[in-house]
């Protein structure tokens, strides 16, 4: 009855009633989204890295190296000799290596020179179709085929760089072998093939570009063929009577290797080793993906405490409805003392409304924050090749949030409550 | 039956009040009368155990009122003593008849839902009863106060100053009412008033003058 009656009061006056749940929901949905965002992006990201020790790539920013190789979500640093970098693929320390290729895209979607490790690597399986073995055979990503609507034995042009509107390589056609399962990472939004087929589809330019090269590098080839139509077009004819090219390709290029170590000590020498002795460096994406968190961690920090204020802010939006409703409702107080009422049980009745705006609060907040997450998923997915999901609960986190939020509610209610404890029945009453 | 022996308030040292002994039995009615400042709110509030007597015993049916604590008072008040002030207040949240039934749980710990359907019916407020108390006429509202004074009962009916902002039909309905239900209930009425209408009406009467 005392719940009940804490319920119809609340609702008695919707207009405090609402403010204070809306302030409170918008600080529990703000928290909601940061305490997700940030456990989904660490694990995505850290999850994306596993059984990587170290990569082998062109000089240049390190981030930048680990960004593209890993997350393909930055410009490649450059390309490596295929001959140089196989002196490390085959050092006694080395566990497995993955070399990879990149060079093409098919409608913004990258096209990844490989082998079938980077598949093991993300735990994906060929769920339709089966792997590449020949050149021009691909695999494409789970998301890709879905958003593509690609099926097995489909064939298409790759365009060069990592744009869509780059030049189109029409001289050779990819054609779809196989469709890998969906394994929530980047691998979903990749279309592979093996490394032979990059070098021959840019082997195919003529002599001056016989590797593949990133965004920049295709707009020299697209002004060399412009005015070159004629003998370009001799060339393709050529190149197509050629046999395939094979990884024994002498004075090849790739773009960067994937390293795992048997001997860890490895993982600490080589980069220095590298740097030292080649024109190439060896990253630790440990290193630089915890570079990411503490840069992005100063971000979600700063907002934390931008959703404390808020839920501060809330909760004396509260103390002062109840505080404002304790003057109007001495009489009703007084009222129900007459009635039998203990001390008590007012004192719990304007406790059960604080707590009631609090839970509600939490409610509205903890949905419309995973609201907002699917808004962000999606958006996310485009830019960065990650999902996230709404749907998980962090309990712990969250758990300490319900505990914050339910002891906001219980502070704006302590006066109030105590006031209402300690009314004097026949002062309020003689008073009126 | 209530009674009083050498009963004595003060608030500070300029006012001080002792009050005649009174007696009043069960279907009777007593009348307190009384000019401003003569301590009949007082009275009033020591007779329903809101405020703690300096000296002296009220006796309400063999308990001493006076000698209860805070908690057994409150039960006590909840289930014997039935008090009609002389503005009515109510949850404004509630219903009318929610207002009557909150009463009874208060004191008793249930919900006596049929018995105050049928007082509302008594009160003629049955079309009033899922109305908030605020939409009732002022004669309206004193009578659901009436009826959530009865509701659990009450040995002991007290009002204050009932009549005071009716017109003379209301004040004679409402008087009426309570000197019928009193009899009917079996409660002690004591009606502390300065209403001419009432001391005409009520022979029994106490002046604290």
């Amino acid at each position: 009855m005392i719940v009940k009656l804490a319920w119809k009061n609340l609702w008695f006056k919707p207009l405090n009633t609402v403010l204070s749940i809306v302030l409170l929901a918008s600080s529990i949905a703000i928290i909601t989204v940061l305490i997700l965002l940030q456990k989904q992006f660490e694990e995505k990201f850290s999850s994306n890295i596993d059984g990587v020790d170290l990569v082998l790539g062109a000089q240049g920013s390190p981030m930048q190296l680990i960004l593209s190789s890993v997350y393909h979500i930055d410009n490649p640093t450059g390309n490596i000799s295929y001959d140089s970098a196989k002196v490390w693929i085959k050092h006694p320390f080395v566990e497995k290596a993955i070399p990879l290729a990149f060079g093409d895209n098919y409608r913004g979607f990258k096209i990844v020179g490989t082998n079938s490790d980077y598949l093991d690597k993300y735990k994906a399986k060929i769920v339709k179709g089966k792997l590449f073995n020949k050149n021009f055979e691909i695999v494409v990503g789970n998301e890709v085929a879905k958003k593509l609507n690609l099926k097995i034995g489909d064939k298409f042009f790759g365009s060069h760089g990592d744009s869509s509107e780059g030049e189109v390589h029409d001289q050779y056609s990819y054609k779809i072998s196989g469709i890998a399962s969906s394994t929530g990472s980047v691998l979903d939004n990749l279309i592979l093939c093996n490394i032979p087929s990059v070098w021959q589809m840019h082997n195919a330019h003529g002599q001056e570009a016989e590797n593949p090269a990133h965004g920049e590098g295709g707009h020299v080839h697209e002004e060399h063929e412009h005015i070159h139509t004629d003998a370009c077009n001799n060339e393709h004819q050529q190149n197509r009577q050629e046999a395939d090219l094979t990884l024994e390709e002498p004075n090849m290029e790739i773009t960067a290797v994937l390293l795992k170590f048997r001997n860890k000590m490895g993982i600490v020498t080589w980069p220095r080793i590298i740097a030292q002795n080649t024109k190439m460096q060896a990253a630790s994406p440990a290193i630089e993906v915890n570079r990411i968190f503490s840069l992005f961690g100063v971000g979600l920090k700063a907002l934390e405490y931008l959703a404390y204020a808020i839920m501060l802010i809330s909760g004396i939006s509260i103390f002062i409805a109840l505080y404002n409703r304790l003057k109007e409702r001495k009489y009703e107080f007084a009222l129900m003392r007459i009635n039998g009422a203990s001390r008590i049980q007012l004192l719990l009745l304007v406790v059960i409304e604080s707590l009631f705006l609090a839970l509600v609060g939490f409610l509205f907040g903890t949905i419309f924050g995973r609201i907002a997450i699917s808004f962000i998923s999606s958006s996310a997915q485009d830019d960065f090749k990650i999902a996230f999901t709404p749907l998980e609960i962090v309990w712990n986190k969250e758990g300490i949030l319900l505990l914050v939020t339910i002891f906001v509610g219980i502070m704006a209610a302590f006066i109030p409550a105590i006031k209402a404890y300690k009314l004097n029945i026949s002062k309020t009453l003689a008073n009126a | 039956m209530l009674e009083t022996k050498n009963l004595s308030f003060f608030y500070n040292k300029d006012t001080q009040f002792s009050f005649p002994e009174l007696k009043c039995n069960s279907s009777e009615t007593l009348l307190i009368t009384g000019n401003s400042g003569k301590g009949k709110t007082t009275l009033l509030h020591l007779l329903a155990g809101l405020l703690r007597p300096k000296k002296g015993e009220i006796i309400l049916e063999n308990t001493d009122i006076s000698s209860l604590s805070e908690r057994e008072l409150d039960q006590f008040r909840g289930k014997n003593i039935g008090l009609i002030l002389q503005q009515s207040h109510f949850i404004a949240s509630l219903s009318v008849l929610e207002n009557v039934v909150l009463a009874s749980w208060l004191a008793t710990g249930k919900k006596a839902v049929q018995k105050a359907e049928k007082l509302l019916e008594e009160l003629d407020l049955v079309n009033q009863k899922h109305k908030l108390p605020s939409q009732l006429s002022i004669g309206q509202q004193q009578r659901v106060s009436i009826a959530r004074a009865l509701i659990n009962q009450p040995k002991l009916l007290l009002a204050d100053e009932p009549t005071s902002s009716l017109d003379d039909e209301n004040a004679m309905v409402v008087a009426n009412l309570l000197e019928k239900l009193a009899k009917e209930y079996h409660a002690a009425l004591v009606i502390v008033t300065h209403d001419k209408r009432l001391k005409d009406k009520f022979s029994n009467q106490l002046n604290l003058n």
